[in-house]
């Protein structure tokens, strides 16, 4: 049987985006899973009494390492914000490319707690800081020092000790440039090395607080047990820094979602479901819903997404257990036929992520398609002809052609880049200054424009000419014959729409990172949490591959 | 030292802050990390030109032909740039084009090396008495290893390379003689045995 893709128009809006959630495709499972057999070592660990000081982490195999160089500094209580105004932090980090020599280390100590204003070298890979959970990690040194273990409820509740607020990787602030490196077999999936920072920030967390319990009480201190550990990951602050990215790399994010697209199509296909497959759906989806029930927020939005998940998960599973043979024939695809009847966005996304673990098969060769050369894509085909041109916009974006634009509700919020910290921000235009210095991200609105033009130009003219009197309009141009080859490459949405939600755009980046437990703080920004559940390094030799779902919390 | 990315970003949003528009901000990112990957001082050039644009309103060159005469002042790099690149397809029939007065033409540069990937053909740029071989935008070769600002190109020749052997064929008979030295002499025994298809294979 042939099952279609689905289409764009429905899978690219922005409220199904932000229903997404991880999966196996996940960077952060795929990371796992190519550093498993990679050798992990603490090689330095200096921290004083109170946990300040330089630590190193690295991964190993064969001549290539990785050294996670982190330095914790004193932070006063006024100090510390998750804003990325901020200027300082708990702790900085940054991913070295080899060992980093003593001299290394010195330098870096200079530049990498400046974060954004420090100057790195190509021989540094990302960067990072994190703020600690000071409830948390207080609660867990009081506790470990008193020779007890914390209160997993109060842990639970967090899910972490530090949160990174930003991680920054591919040439920023002098880092490597992404050509340097993009043919290592080992990062041969989006963010792998990002990935490595946080994953190594999370064991720095553990080796910290015990260290700072153990010089408080040394004669009683215990360490923080390894199953605790394990169920606690890195929380993550994110502001709309990330929404303009997933524009700014249309063929980028076209291979995120056709590897899960694709994945579902050839899932949807398969004619036999065998036992030990269903078996192992089921078991991660009853085991899955405890991290949704344990997923805490105060957002009003989130609340109704989470409790019309909850209420259609129940529904979908009571319809499994009693009507659903598994036996019949493309069983898979009758449930995907069946949520999307009964479902609410965020349910289906939540199957559809779940279908995808019981077949490596299928998922292994899919994340190895996941990274882009933007590059070869950058040319316009200005052979091609206004009719050609205007037919891709008919068939690509009819949805958004049919927007009006003239409303003020369609053309309320304007992107900018701040002067403080040349950050992205969303404004609205008929209150605020600097419209006139709006970036190009008005995808919508300019494909509409763009379409006007070539409504009221000759068909046979190649787009050379038309280029030559319509300049404005080159990015559009650009964006639109990148769509043409990469369906999944355009927000089928009106990013600058009143009504518009930036943290679905967040989301579908995050879930894509492998993020759980969203939990939006306003419309702009949102907390998450990563490797929570996850295998520590010393347990990365053997673990269960589905650890997403069996997480004690 | 300045990552590619950066120096991309802040070539790109620079030049939208000197006027042009988004498309042509980003083709330009593009070109002044080419150029400095290439080694030529890209940001440099773009420097020197973006405080003599804020001055001077330059010649916009839209149309390509075979000779192409500046009016009064000279033509932008960018324009002329933008306009050879998007054209180069239909321009490839002339076997070379001349351009009168570009200003800071080592910022045209990377439109011709781009334009010479397009086309898969070599492009020779020759800039007054500097000569650049552009190939496929993968490298350049060139006369002049200067490293600094070119105000003005006064006479610029682009000629395009036909896809053609740089050797004669007697050349290549002598190395291909060479290399049969890494040849089995086949006999009869290893006719049969030795290669993959059987003798029924026609059946």
């Amino acid at each position: 049987m042939h099952v279609d893709l689905r289409k764009p128009n429905v899978i690219m809006k922005l409220s199904r985006l932000g229903s997404f959630h991880q999966s196996k495709l996940s960077f952060l499972r795929s990371f796992l899973k190519e550093f498993k057999s990679w050798e992990y070592k603490r090689d330095l660990f200096e921290l004083n009494e109170l946990g300040h000081g330089t630590a190193v982490y690295s991964f190993k195999k064969k001549s290539r390492v990785y050294s996670l160089i982190c330095y914790a500094n004193k932070l006063d209580k006024d100090e510390r914000s998750d804003r990325v105004i901020a200027t300082k932090w708990d702790a900085a980090f940054t991913l070295h490319d080899g060992v980093p020599s003593k001299k290394d280390i010195d330098r870096l100590r200079n530049e990498v707690p400046k974060q954004e204003v420090g100057r790195l070298s190509c021989k540094e890979l990302t960067l990072s800081r994190a703020n600690k959970s000071v409830r948390v990690f207080n609660h867990v040194v009081e506790s470990l020092s008193s020779g007890i273990q914390p209160d997993k409820a109060l842990l639970a509740k967090v899910g972490y000790l530090y949160r990174t607020t930003a991680v920054y990787g591919s040439g920023k602030f002098g880092l490597a440039d992404r050509f340097r490196i993009k043919n290592r077999k080992e990062i041969h999936g989006p963010f792998r090395l990002e990935m490595m920072l946080v994953y190594l920030v999370r064991q720095f967390t553990f080796d910290q607080v015990n260290h700072v319990a153990k010089n408080k009480n040394p004669k009683k201190a215990v360490n923080l047990d390894s199953k605790i550990c394990r169920n606690l990951g890195i929380g993550n602050s994110t502001g709309l820094g990330m929404a303009p990215f997933i524009v700014n790399h249309p063929t980028l994010l076209n291979n995120w979602i056709f590897a899960r697209e694709s994945a579902l199509k050839k899932i949807r296909e398969i004619k036999n479901i065998k036992k030990k497959d269903s078996d192992l759906f089921k078991d991660c989806l009853k085991k899955s819903i405890k991290n949704v029930v344990s997923w805490n927020t105060d957002s009003e939005y989130q609340l109704k997404k989470i409790k019309s998940l909850l209420k259609d998960l129940n529904i979908f599973i009571n319809f499994l257990e009693k009507d659903f043979d598994f036996t019949k024939n493309f069983a898979f695809n009758e449930i995907y036929l069946w949520l999307a009847k009964n479902c609410c966005e965020e349910c289906i996304e939540y199957i559809v992520s779940m279908m995808m673990e019981p077949y490596d098969n299928i998922i292994d060769p899919l994340i190895t398609e996941m990274s882009s050369e933007e590059e070869k894509y950058f040319n316009i085909p200005t052979n091609r002809t206004v009719s050609e041109l205007r037919f891709i916009l008919e068939d690509k974006y009819s949805t958004i052609l049919n927007i009006d634009f003239t409303k003020k509700e369609n053309n309320q919020n304007f992107w900018f880049i701040s002067k403080n910290k040349e950050e992205p921000r969303l404004a609205n235009r008929f209150i605020e200054n600097g419209s006139e210095l709006e970036q190009p991200l008005a995808i919508a609105r300019d494909i509409k424009k763009l379409y006007d033009i070539l409504s009221l130009s000759k068909n046979s003219l190649t787009i050379d000419k038309f280029l030559i009197e319509n300049s404005e309009l080159r990015h559009v141009v650009r964006r639109a014959f990148i769509v043409e080859k990469f369906p999944y490459s355009e927000i089928q949405d009106n990013t600058i729409a009143k009504s518009i939600v930036p943290i679905d755009m967040l989301r579908l980046k995050l879930s894509f990172f492998g993020a759980l437990k969203f939990d939006p703080r306003s419309d702009k920004w949102l907390r998450i949490c990563m490797f929570q559940g996850a295998p520590l390094p010393d347990q990365l030799n053997d673990y269960d591959d589905h650890w997403v779902y069996n997480s004690l919390n | 030292m300045k990552s590619l990315s950066e120096i991309e970003t802040v070539s790109k949003r620079s030049s939208r802050a000197a006027g042009f528009s988004w498309g042509v901000a980003e083709e330009v990112g593009k070109n002044i990390r080419i150029l400095e990957m290439f080694g030529i001082s890209g940001i440099k050039n773009l420097n020197y030109y973006f405080r003599v644009k804020a001055k001077t309103k330059f010649e916009k060159l839209n149309l390509i032909s075979n000779e192409n005469k500046i009016r009064k002042i000279e033509f932008c790099p960018i324009y002329a740039g933008i306009s050879f690149l998007d054209q180069v397809r239909s321009l490839e029939n002339f076997s070379e084009i001349k351009f009168e007065k570009i200003a800071y033409p080592l910022l045209f540069l990377p439109f011709v090396s781009r334009a010479s990937e397009i086309i898969g053909k070599k492009l020779q740029l020759k800039i007054d008495n500097r000569i650049f071989l552009l190939n496929h935008n993968i490298s350049l070769y060139s006369n002049s290893l200067e490293n600094g600002v070119v105000e003005i190109g006064n006479n610029i020749l682009i000629k395009f390379q036909e896809n053609e052997d740089s050797f004669e064929e007697n050349e290549w008979k002598e190395i291909y003689k060479l290399s049969e030295n890494t040849f089995v002499d086949e006999n009869d025994s290893l006719k049969e045995g030795g290669a993959g298809a059987g003798l029924t294979d026609n059946d």
